[in-house]
């Protein structure tokens, strides 16, 4: 790394660096025009989310470094980033309208926005401890002041404090076992904790302890059970456009995230790390099925579904294979997708200009909107992983890789806590098909709002007519975890 | 290394830890056996940066202080990083310094955002 300096090399960071500096250029912008400019900071926003999507699409996707070996780029984490920058994209989207309306269309929302995305995608390039940590910081503060957004209610702020003190504490746990990892393999560099874990079988157990500590810190993030307590009333506390951005795409950074550091340094210990992950996916389809059976908050709601799908998804990590890896990012990509839909509908349940998020309000929908009812109940069909849905062939290819991997009370498990899991999705469609009529929503004016829902709702209707494609991407895409 | 070994490169540690405690005890004996001791009620209250030290803990504190604090902080940390830098630029090359200039970049990012935020104004 002495002297010799060459722009060249730092290419394939290219995206991020994009990002880096738009979201900086914008901050300063924002902060000369004021909260008056916050609508024309946004469409900056979405631009510059979109150039950056088309940077990195137009870059080669095979592996490759940069110097110092901290930021690796390959086609996994090619595919995990464009998911993420099409989150982003569709949360400031679906923001513009929700700020105004309830009256916190500050400038810092969508720059912050951007920030959490730069650290996410930076999280699924991390090829070194330091810049695994350092990457997770950069999203967490960002998206722990996100919570606190709507700084003037109680909620909003002790959404916030709750998400900032947890993520605190996930955070150290984190970096003791870094510090762990680092003192047995004298290094923090992925590939180098690889090889002295094949080289010295000796120090697999001590680094075992370390592992368990940053699985602690990763499975806070995919709030995946028991570590999942911050999530019903993060979501529920937080603003709705700020709930629907921690729904979509923090989540798929930190799997992602999850499965580098499973499969790259620790992939000589898949058997070890493979009853942890165990135990986190039990417990999260277990915790995630029943828990969600008497909430009335729909935000609260789509916290423990979120939950349960994240204990499905793992499933796909314990299966540690090409295939097992492949499914997940299946499971993922059609996650978000019905997540945004869904999210969609909630973000225009408003009545009298105030937004509502009871169960109960959505009584009747589907005589006051039967398009919008129709397509939700799509998407919690979906959800549920009713066929033909796209939700049933991300549940089915998870189910199949476990079962030919012989994991077969996995899967049973799962089949089982979804059976449950259906009840509380299909309770919803029945309150909005067979319940007397509640007055109806206001008008809903938001173009990409309607978009989105129509676009996830198109999505998991159709998945079934041409599933190659997508399939293909995700598997694809984990192939470039296995051939280093 | 023998273990032996390793333990002499401690040494100075060792020495040190005993410097430092043998000055620290002869200046509280010298305050105790040479000083003046004329008492008063204010000199005998623990010193708590000018509030009184026995009240409510929960009491009103003006929320700018914290904001000083973290805005000086942060610019603390800056010279602090800087410091090294500057020694070792010889050594670290290019990429050393366009890393710092990249660093100072982002820094200057945040202070103009919060010299247009007001923060920096007490009133």
């Amino acid at each position: 790394m002495q002297g010799e300096f060459e722009f060249s090399a730092w290419v394939p960071a290219l995206p991020e660096i994009f990002l880096a500096l738009a979201s900086m250029a914008l901050l300063v912008a924002g902060a000369f025009i004021g909260n008056k400019g916050t609508r024309v900071v946004c469409y900056a926003a979405l631009w510059s989310i979109a150039v950056t999507a088309l940077i990195l699409i137009g870059r080669d996707w095979g592996r490759s470094l940069v110097p110092g070996g901290m930021f690796v780029m390959d086609s996994f984490a090619g595919l995990t980033k464009l998911m993420i920058l099409a989150g982003l994209f569709a949360v400031v989207a679906m923001s513009i309208r929700y700020l105004h309306q309830e009256q916190i269309n500050r400038f810092e929302f969508p720059v912050l926005v951007m920030f959490a995305g730069l650290g996410m995608m930076l999280m699924v390039s991390a090829n070194d401890m330091l810049s695994l940590y350092v990457a997770l910081e950069l999203q967490s503060l960002a998206l722990y002041v996100l919570a606190a957004f709507h700084r003037d209610t109680a909620y909003s702020a002790e959404a916030g404090i709750k998400y900032f003190v947890l993520g605190a504490i996930s955070s150290g746990m984190l970096l003791f076992g870094i510090s762990l990892i680092y003192g047995f393999a004298g290094s923090t560099n992925f590939d180098m904790i690889a090889h002295r874990l094949e080289d010295m079988e000796a120090i697999r157990l001590p680094i075992l302890v370390g592992l368990v500590f940053v699985l602690v810190g990763l499975a806070f993030k995919i709030s995946a059970v028991p570590f999942h307590m911050w999530t019903p009333d993060v979501y529920q506390g937080a603003p709705t456009a700020v709930t629907t951005l921690f729904a979509l795409v923090p989540k798929v950074a930190a799997m992602a995230l999850l499965i580098r550091v499973l499969f790259g340094p620790f992939a000589a210990m898949a058997p070890d790390w493979g009853q942890i992950v165990t135990l986190l996916a039990v417990a999260s389809m277990i915790v995630g099925a029943f828990a969600a059976l008497g909430q009335e908050n729909i935000k609260r709601l789509m916290a423990f579904s979120s939950i349960s799908h994240m204990g499905y998804a793992l499933i796909g990590v314990i299966v540690a294979d090409e295939g097992g890896v492949g499914s997940v990012m299946l499971y993922l990509l059609i996650y978000m997708v019905m997540t945004a839909g869904v999210f969609a509908v909630i973000l225009s349940m408003r009545r009298d200009n105030l937004a509502v998020e009871s169960i109960g309000d959505l009584a009747g929908l589907a005589r006051t909107r039967p398009f919008v009812a129709f397509a939700m109940a799509a998407l919690l069909f979906s959800m549920a992983g009713v066929p033909p849905l796209a939700g049933f062939f991300g549940k089915f290819f998870i189910f199949v890789e476990a079962v030919d991997a012989g994991y077969y009370v996995l899967a049973v498990l799962g089949v089982l806590t979804s059976v449950v899991a259906a009840y509380y999705y299909l309770r919803i469609v029945k309150v909005m098909f067979f319940d007397e009529s509640a007055e109806p929503f206001d008008p809903n004016k938001s173009l990409s709002g309607r978009a989105v829902l129509f676009v996830a709702a198109l999505f998991v209707l159709t998945f079934i007519a041409w599933p190659q494609p997508v399939i293909s991407i995700a598997y694809d895409a984990s192939k470039a975890l296995f051939i280093q | 290394m023998a273990p032996a070994d390793m333990l002499i490169e401690y040494l100075p540690i060792l020495v040190f830890l005993a410097v430092a405690g043998g000055i620290a005890v002869l200046m509280v004996a010298a305050s105790l056996i040479v000083g003046k001791r004329n008492p008063d009620p204010d000199k005998l209250a623990a010193y708590e940066c000018g509030f009184d030290a026995f009240s409510d803990a929960r009491s009103k504190f003006d929320v700018r202080f914290y904001l000083v604090a973290i805005l000086f902080i942060i610019f603390d940390l800056e010279i602090a990083f800087l410091f090294p830098w500057a020694i070792s630029l010889g050594e670290i090359g290019l990429f050393g310094f366009c890393s710092m200039m990249v660093f100072l970049g982002v820094l200057t990012v945040g202070f103009i955002y919060e010299w247009k935020k007001g923060a920096l104004d007490w009133e």
